[in-house]
């Protein structure tokens, strides 16, 4: 009785509309090239990648933090070398998006209808510096006992230091390690996938036929 | 070897492979990380405690108790979220978010860090339990009197086998009272009750934090470790290991005016960060900063070795022969 849209797509299907639609969007050739504009030649495109990188190493050194507890790192030597591993790994993360985002700015990367791309971009900035902040409260040492007490009144005089109370431990060691780095990974995603389908955007200076 | 090929309407390509460029990447930093974490280890300075306050400086902790009772704390009179007070609510103008949230972390610093801690330990004490009950029995003028008589003889004091000496003077039940609270904070007990709210499991170091806060101990070892707010503390860490330095921008408005020295700094900086930042999510549509590529035209470093469409040209990075198929293009 069913009718078919397409030969591959059932009438009524969400699950085939959905996959016909990404197939259409985000063709993988597209998704995966193994081409790229003959402008792609700069070191600048290395750092997004490499922010991609220090990212992974960030989330596995904090998964292996995260299942022997709060305390493991503070008290054998194993715990604070994968704590060194993951205080590394952020100050590298950082300096490659920061590279990263500068290096976007002056291509000004934004043209051409990637203004989303930008926008997603500069939110995991944002949030990435939440991710840390949290991280840096979580420590449970002398620098997030200081960090807590004087941080408090700039997110008290904002009103949300009822509900963000950054001298609560178990609120800020669950945000740092489950809803804020969930957070980042999606946005880093949907950022990887805007620029996939969009593609890398031409030089400022590029001839109509070299746009993308 | 490479060469171009240009069709009209197409885009010029050449071959790229990203997953290599991911493994390599991903080899590349796990290298640089494990070499620094070797070599650098990371920093962890010890917490400080109630217990460790009390016993390297039991003056601080007994004068802070004392002004907590007295009500003359940062804590005791901060405002919301912890109380009704107004000492550290800011506000611009009719803008004041922080009182508007209004108390939702109930702290009440002369019952919860002095008296409560005091209530329990008497249990036992029956010296203590005594100068509690004379205390708690005592006129507002009365209490005002021994706290001010006994704040301004702490001022001298001096510390002998772990007890708080001060000179002689009418300061009633007090010295009784501080000498019991500094023998249950040197035991780490005091750590452990202003930690409980009730139950087994405990996180919230509200108390704790916000009683240390109001000392200067805890202060004294973050400036020995560079971390105040006009030590640009915001972004620093302990030792000599990078900190938060993407906080640079926020930090560098507490330096300067009309930020810095103004009880309101905190809110003017939030507010600033925020338009700030709500000003980089939307670059691509504000006129004037979404055109400073192209006034400073770094872009011409970057793509230093593209020609505009010219061909021979290469790029600043070799990305391998560039004959072959083009891209889909969006338009």
């Amino acid at each position: 009785m069913s009718e078919k849209l397409t030969p591959d797509v059932e009438a009524g299907s969400w699950t085939g509309a959905i996959r016909q639609r990404l197939a259409a969007g985000l063709p993988i050739e597209r998704l995966l090239p193994d081409r790229q504009p003959i402008y792609v030649g700069s070191w600048v495109y290395v750092f997004g990648v490499i922010t991609i990188a220090a990212l992974v190493w960030v989330i596995g050194s904090g998964v292996v933090l995260a299942l022997f507890g709060p305390q493991w790192w503070h008290t054998t030597s194993a715990g604070r070398f994968f704590n060194s591993l993951h205080f590394w790994s952020v100050q590298v993360f950082f300096v490659f998006m920061v590279l990263h985002l500068w290096g976007q700015f002056f291509m000004a990367s934004w043209r051409n209808g990637r203004a989303p791309t930008w926008m997603i971009g500069a939110v995991t900035f944002l949030i990435s510096i939440l991710a840390a902040f949290t991280g840096y409260l979580a420590q449970q040492n002398l620098d997030a006992q200081w960090i807590g007490v004087n941080a408090k009144d700039a997110v008290n005089s904002s009103g949300l230091g009822g509900f963000f109370n950054v001298l609560n431990f178990g609120q800020m060691y669950g945000l740092h390690v489950m809803l804020v780095p969930i957070a980042i990974t999606v946005l880093v995603v949907i950022h990887i996938v805007q620029v996939r389908v969009r593609g890398v955007v031409a030089p400022i200076d590029a001839p109509r036929e070299e746009l993308q | 070897m490479s060469t171009t090929t240009q069709r009209a309407g197409a885009i010029r390509t050449a071959p790229y492979d990203l997953v290599k460029e991911l493994v390599i990447a991903l080899a590349g930093t796990l290298v640089l990380i494990l070499i620094l974490a070797a070599v650098l280890s990371s920093p962890d300075a010890p917490s400080v405690t109630i217990q460790s306050w009390a016993q390297k400086q039991p003056v601080d902790l007994v004068t802070t108790a004392t002004e907590e009772l007295a009500g003359s704390t940062v804590s005791a009179g901060y405002g919301a979220p912890y109380n009704e007070g107004s000492g550290s609510v800011q506000k611009l103008g009719f803008f004041g978010p922080q009182s508007w949230a209004g108390t939702r972390l109930s702290v009440d610093s002369a019952q919860d860090f002095v008296l409560k801690p005091l209530q329990a330990a008497s249990a036992t004490n029956s010296d203590l339990a005594a100068a509690l009950s004379q205390y708690n029995g005592a006129s507002d003028s009365q209490r005002s009197a021994w706290l001010d008589a006994y704040s301004k003889a702490l001022k001298d004091a001096k510390e002998e086998n772990g007890q708080v000496v001060v000179a002689e003077g009418d300061y009633g039940p007090l010295p009784i009272m501080m000498a019991g609270l500094l023998q249950i904070a040197r035991a780490g007990a005091l750590d452990g009750y202003l930690l409980s709210s009730g139950g087994f499991y405990q996180t919230d170091y509200t108390r704790p934090l916000l009683f240390m806060g109001d000392g200067s101990y805890l202060s004294s070892l973050a400036e020995d470790q560079h971390l105040l707010g006009n030590q640009w503390g915001m972004m620093n860490e302990t030792g000599s290991y990078p900190g938060q330095t993407w906080l640079w921008l926020y930090t560098l408005w507490y330096q300067i005016p009309p930020y810095n020295g103004n009880a309101n700094a905190d809110l003017m900086v939030v507010l600033t960060m925020l338009v700030l930042s709500l000003a980089l999510v939307l670059v691509p549509f504000i006129p004037g900063v979404r055109d400073i590529p192209r006034w400073i035209p770094v872009h011409r470093l970057i793509w230093r070795g593209y020609s505009g469409g010219k061909p021979g040209a290469q790029p600043a990075r070799p990305v391998g022969s560039v004959t072959g198929p083009t891209l889909p293009s969006d338009s």
